[in-house]
């Protein structure tokens, strides 16, 4: 088995409470099987949507690096799978993908010793 | 504990109600984003760490904290509700005034004190409704349009125009004040029938949104009667009128998912505690002088639902009451269910001399008119009539399941 981590972009839940609700109660459900085979390394934590940018040698720090509301990572999740082809397919059950948001499949760096 | 199935919704009445009470009714967008706020919140969290042990604190615990940042921020910049005026100006004095707004009897007045403001005298009946379905139930506007089987566009003004109103009237509704919450009872009574009706009766095409609704204006009323003043006996004959005919709701249906009529019900499924519960609030409703619309509609519901079979319905009993009610609270819709009464109690014929005494211009765009002409035609044998008028009352048929129903009426008139 190979860790990944999962980088959840963008998606709106839409305004009304049923709805984020909905929304809620899928991604418990999706996670929650995902667990149950034991695909889930770590649940991982919602990141908040504001931050700081330090770049540069001049260490100039800005409000949130964060071009477009699109492309905020709004969480993570630590997975494992087998190889990157079944982290991607698992992947597809996430319920950020039906409110136009997108995954991202990055498998964690193995140190080879 | 109540299901969680509607959490959010109901959560954000109640979160909806307690915001505005703190930021003033002229800050109603303010208090709707801190709830929209909130629910982000929850989800980005819950979503990962699973929901915690008691989720409405949770939420309700958010709130409160957005809201003091936005007291923090902009109390210099904006002017909140004025009657908390100092209290809030001061760092002493703001986060214990707000604790103690946050408290869960003053969560329970404040949304009493909305739905009140709701039912603004300058608004329509069906826009205070409409807003209550919106601001206390948490309804989008679309749920609002699916509800009521309007277009969106006409709803989203409805409801937009009567927010207007709403937040330009200074101030929320004083529930302390004995003298004005009587005077306003009547339009929130009405307002709730309403709702509860439109979950009941309505055209909806969706049964598990009309259930919503009629649960909704349970809660709301349940609500009422808590207050020392709103328990008053009308709103306990509400109460009752409301519970006797949700009880029938699962019956409503039957296993083919087909309307079914009061007649052909399957007695067994109706829910004997919320016929226990109606008898309970009738026998409180039984005080006082006032004999409303609502005691006698309670009193009709209570025949039916103590009638173990269709046959053992006490007709002259019920066309007594319904001759009451067309003392009370005339109307064409009470006089066409007078003419069935009067048709179980004395055969079609003297029915149909009731039906057409009724003023039929005024339910033109009533089916259950064309289709009670009908039956009773039917019954007297006479199918060509019948369908003539089965016809007539399917072109106004507002949904699928009504359709099937006067299909099948239509069907039998051979």
């Amino acid at each position: 088995m190979s860790e990944y981590v999962y980088l959840y972009r963008g998606g709106d839940a839409g305004r009304s409470p049923e709805n984020v609700q909905q929304t809620m109660q899928k991604w418990m459900t999706w996670l929650k099987g995902l667990a149950e085979k034991g695909h889930i390394k770590d649940q991982g934590q919602p990141l908040e949507p504001g931050g700081k940018l330090v770049r540069g040698k001049q260490k100039a720090v800005t409000d949130g690096p964060f071009a477009e509301a699109k492309d905020i990572v709004g969480g993570y999740t630590l997975i494992e799978a087998c190889d990157l082809d079944q982290a991607v397919e698992l992947s597809k059950g996430c319920p950020i993908l039906e409110v136009d948001g997108a995954v991202e499949v990055r498998p964690v760096m193995k140190m080879s010793m | 504990m109540e299901s969680n199935d509607h959490l959010f919704r109901r959560e954000a009445g109640r979160m909806v109600s307690t915001l505005t009470r703190i930021f003033g009714v002229h800050n109603l967008v303010l208090a709707e984003d801190v709830v929209q706020d909130a629910f982000c919140r929850a989800l980005e969290v819950w979503k990962f760490q699973g929901m915690p042990e008691n989720p409405s604190a949770w939420l309700m615990a958010t709130a409160k904290n957005r809201a003091l940042d936005v007291l923090r921020r902009e109390r210099t910049a904006r002017t909140f509700a004025p009657e908390l005026g100092r209290w809030i100006d001061s760092e002493w004095t703001l986060a214990p005034t707000v604790a103690e707004l946050f408290g869960e009897h003053a969560i329970q007045d404040d949304q009493l004190r909305m739905m009140f403001s709701c039912c603004h005298p300058k608004l329509p009946e069906e826009a205070q409704v409409g807003l209550i379905l919106h601001i206390l139930c948490g309804f989008t506007v679309n749920e609002v349009a699916g509800a009521f089987v309007s277009g969106r566009a006409a709803i989203e003004k409805r409801i937009s125009r009567a927010k207007k109103v709403l937040a330009g009237s200074k101030k929320l509704f004083d529930v302390t004040n004995g003298k004005d919450f009587l005077s306003r009872l009547p339009a929130v009574h009405r307002a709730l029938y309403l709702l509860f009706n439109e979950g009941y009766h309505g055209a909806s095409t969706e049964s598990a949104v009309r259930a919503d609704l009629c649960r909704e204006a349970m809660r709301l009323v349940a609500l009422l009667l808590e207050n020392p003043v709103g328990a008053r006996p009308e709103s306990y004959a509400l109460a009752a009128l409301m519970c006797f005919h949700a009880a029938r709701l699962p019956s409503r249906i039957d296993a083919a998912g087909d309307l079914s009529s009061l007649f052909d019900q399957d007695r067994s499924r109706w829910d004997q505690k919320l016929v226990n519960e109606g008898e309970r609030y009738l026998n409180l409703s039984a005080t006082g002088n006032d004999l409303t619309e609502y005691h006698v509609e309670a009193a009709i519901a209570s025949f039916h639902a103590m009638a173990q079979r269709a046959e053992d319905t006490d007709w002259a009993q019920i066309v007594a009451l319904y001759d009451q009610l067309m003392i009370i609270r005339p109307s064409p819709v009470i006089a066409l269910n007078r003419a069935i009464a009067i048709a179980q109690l004395e055969g079609p014929a003297s029915g149909l001399d009731a039906l057409q005494a009724v003023d039929g211009a005024r339910l033109a765009n009533y089916p259950f008119y064309s289709a009670a002409l009908g039956e009773l035609e039917f019954r007297l044998g006479r199918k060509d009539a019948a369908r003539e008028h089965f016809q007539a009352a399917l072109a106004l048929a507002r949904s699928p399941m009504e359709r099937r129903f006067l299909n099948q009426k239509l069907d039998a008139c051979g």
